[in-house]
């Protein structure tokens, strides 16, 4: 589903991200650790397509398609998913009504009809309950006044309305309480199917007690420096990030 | 409203100034330039009382000895006022005896602006008086309105068929002597629209009208006269639209309204004049005056306007609180692109006790434009207990434009209440993004974005309008991100 291959990017004169590679398959869920400042979101941003950030050499193929390319409005109307670390508040516009926006716009993009206000409504309140969120903070503008917790609730819900194929959980877990973690990861487990997959940027081990990554990979000073399973994320949680540095401190020395 | 955004998406990528074209139509004109002559000319030509004639040389002499204001933050060429035709008229029959009689030409000249003079398409409750250059072509609805009393006809008509409520009210808010372009209005003023609400009755259907310019060369002087007898309400909407031209044109319109007691008139407007091109060649030169009074207890003036065209706006509609309670609101979205020029605000002077104003201005300029907010709130001597919130936001896109605001307060009585608060913002590159993220295109981003910081303002407009306004925003600052 989504190639990495030997991807390198920097904002203005710094090098960030020296030589990624990654491979997502289908009904994969990867996780993506590493210290502060590795690279974790600049990687994120640069999938989306953010255009601080150059891409200076590498490849990205997703679904088949140069995501390079792509617009990032074209990128996620091709299914791809970025769940904002800090989202944005646009005054005035109702979080529905943007979600409605964003909907059809994709439905345009593959062809469909637009939703209509019943089938949408319909679709609104199935995708509600996943997450836990009111109606009336759906009402509200986008983002304005939302508690951390609502923001992230919110950006879930735009992930299920949308439904991607590939989801970038962008520090999700951070600033958020216990209950409204578990919410999250609630969210994300039952939107969970063997055709689509997730790429779970996180600092801490905690959101990964709720959903559970097939890979963990540790990204550090612009690498992935090491993959494993579920357990390379205890690892690193018991003994922090200093003995990954110790590694490959070593292998460049 | 979630369909609509959905239009407006698709809107914005359609481009340019849509209502740019020239209707061919044989035309009356006055000859070139302002003389007393000129003044006569018009007078004889809608074949005026002499207190008419009268009132317009008044005018016209008190004009000649008054200088052309200069304090606005808006900058142009001089205009020579003796390049301008001050009346043109398209030729039809002399009376219409029903409005199948219309010229085709001007018919469908009406018709691609969206304006239908056939009562049976016409969306239900919504009666137009359409004005093409110097005089009106067609009111719509005049006889159910008067079934209710309510009258509502072209000021032509009006100093024929109802002078003694015209010599009663017109200048009675605006003055001649106001200002430079009341002086001239008054002297020249060629058509517009009267309305007219008797005691107790509610308009029973909004009423508006749609200005149009057409001949080159010409000015628009046109005068609007509302007057709200006691316990009436009325809702009234003016639209106005030119031919894309090189040359600049003068449009100079006197608005009056008159509340009475309990009574209330809501007076919006969807400006779209000719802006102008993208190198700031040619457009409208809008400078308008529009003043209301509550003249009695209780009564209410809300003023609206979605200003979009123009290469230059400057016009303050503004409200008298005489009557004590009564309360004046003034709502305005202004729109500058490229080289447009809006210098708009308001006026609220507080007489009455217990008087209330409220001022909700939110100014988006893009390219190269100049957008300033200029307000003054008074609050006289023996108006005690005045309340006025004031909030004017700015919001700019891109770095080479500018926003200003003038906000003047003068309070005499010191219960009075003032607050005003402004802000001004950009749109953020990381909201664009995150839209973008989402799927949604910049030029829809912006779209979204602006409608967004503007809704306060929109949700005043009546519903048949508000979709059109909505569109309209979008499409002023089409090409307005990189």
């Amino acid at each position: 589903m989504l190639k990495i291959e030997n991807l390198q990017a920097r904002i203005e004169e710094k090098e960030i991200l020296k030589g990624i590679n990654l491979d997502i398959k289908p009904g994969e869920i990867h996780a993506i650790m590493g210290p502060n400042g590795s690279g974790k979101s600049t990687l994120a941003s640069v999938l989306a397509g953010r255009a601080d950030y150059e891409v200076t050499g590498g490849s990205v193929s997703f679904m088949g398609k140069d995501l390079l390319d792509l617009s990032p409005e074209d990128r996620a109307k091709e299914g791809l998913f970025l769940a904002f670390q800090y989202p944005v508040e646009i005054p005035g516009v109702s979080t529905t009504n943007f979600i409605k926006s964003a909907v059809n716009e994709k439905r345009k993009y593959l062809g469909l009809e637009p939703l209509d206000a019943v089938q949408f409504l319909k679709t609104m309140k199935e995708k509600m309950k996943l997450v836990e969120i009111d109606q009336s903070l759906l009402s509200r503008s986008l983002n304005e006044g939302f508690s951390g917790g609502e923001k992230k609730r919110n950006e879930i819900f735009q992930m299920a309305m949308l439904d991607p194929k590939l989801a970038i959980l962008d520090e999700t877990d951070s600033g958020l309480d216990i209950d409204a973690l578990r919410i999250v990861a609630n969210g994300v487990n039952q939107l969970r199917n063997k055709d689509n997959a997730f790429l779970i940027v996180t600092h801490y081990q905690r959101l990964l007690d709720y959903i559970v990554p097939d890979f963990v990979h540790v990204l550090y000073n612009g690498r992935i420096v090491k993959s494993g399973t579920k357990e390379l994320a205890f690892e690193l949680e018991e003994k922090g990030y200093d003995f990954i540095k110790a590694e490959v401190n070593e292998a460049t020395a | 409203m979630q369909e609509e955004n959905e239009d407006i998406l698709e809107q914005i990528t359609s481009s340019e100034y849509k209502y740019g074209f020239v209707t061919d139509i044989e035309a009356d004109e006055a000859p070139k330039g302002l003389s007393e002559e000129t003044v006569r000319f018009i007078s004889a030509k809608k074949n005026e009382p002499s207190w008419m004639l009268e009132y317009r040389l008044k005018s016209y002499r008190h004009w000649l000895t008054m200088e052309e204001p200069v304090w606005a933050n808006v900058g142009y060429p001089k205009i020579n006022y003796q390049d301008i035709i001050y009346y043109s008229a398209p030729k039809q029959k002399v009376t219409l005896n029903s409005l199948d009689e219309i010229d085709p030409e001007l018919r469908k000249t009406f018709e691609k602006l969206g304006i239908s003079l056939d009562e049976q398409k016409r969306i239900s409750g919504v009666a137009v008086d359409a004005v093409m250059d110097s005089i009106s072509v067609a009111t719509t609805f005049k006889e159910e309105l008067s079934k209710v009393g309510v009258i509502f006809c072209s000021m032509s008509e009006a100093v024929q068929e109802h002078p003694e409520l015209i010599k009663k009210y017109l200048g009675s808010v605006v003055p001649a002597t106001d200002n430079y372009f009341t002086a001239l209005n008054s002297a020249v003023f060629s058509d517009g629209s009267f309305c007219y609400i008797p005691k107790g009755v509610r308009c029973p259907m909004e009423l508006s009208t749609y200005f149009r310019i057409n001949a080159a060369n010409t000015g628009q002087f046109e005068r609007t006269l509302i007057v709200a007898e006691e316990g009436s309400y009325v809702s009234y909407l003016e639209g106005c639209t030119a031919p894309m031209r090189d040359e600049n044109q003068l449009h100079a319109a006197v608005v009056e309204l008159v509340a009475m007691e309990k009574a209330e008139i809501k007076y919006s407007t969807v400006q779209n004049w000719y802006p102008g091109d993208k190198e700031g060649k040619g457009g409208i030169y809008n400078f308008v005056t529009k003043r209301g009074i509550c003249a009695g207890a209780y009564a209410k003036i809300s003023w609206t306007q979605v200003e979009t065209g123009s290469s230059i706006t400057w016009k303050y509609p503004s409200v008298i609180l005489k009557g004590d309670n009564s309360i004046g609101e003034f709502y305005s979205v202004a729109v500058t692109n490229n080289y447009q020029q809006a210098d708009t605000g308001t006026k609220m002077v507080h007489l009455g006790k217990n008087t209330k104003s409220r001022i909700v201005s939110k100014g988006i300029s893009a390219g190269r434009s100049n957008n300033s907010y200029r307000g003054l709130v008074s609050v006289a001597k023996n108006a005690s207990n005045a309340r006025n919130f004031s909030q004017c936001d700015s919001m700019l896109l891109g770095d080479k434009c500018g926003a200003h605001t003038f906000p003047y307060i003068e309070v005499k009585n010191n219960t009075a209440q003032v607050e005003h608060e402004a802000t001004t913002s950009k749109i953020g590159e990381d909201q664009i993004f995150y839209c973008n993220q989402r799927g949604i295109d910049t030029e829809s981003a912006v779209a979204l974005i602006i409608n967004g910081f503007a809704k306060e303002v929109m949700n005043q407009l009546p519903m048949e309008f508000a979709v059109e306004a909505q569109k309209l925003l979008a499409i002023s600052l089409e090409g307005s991100v990189g």
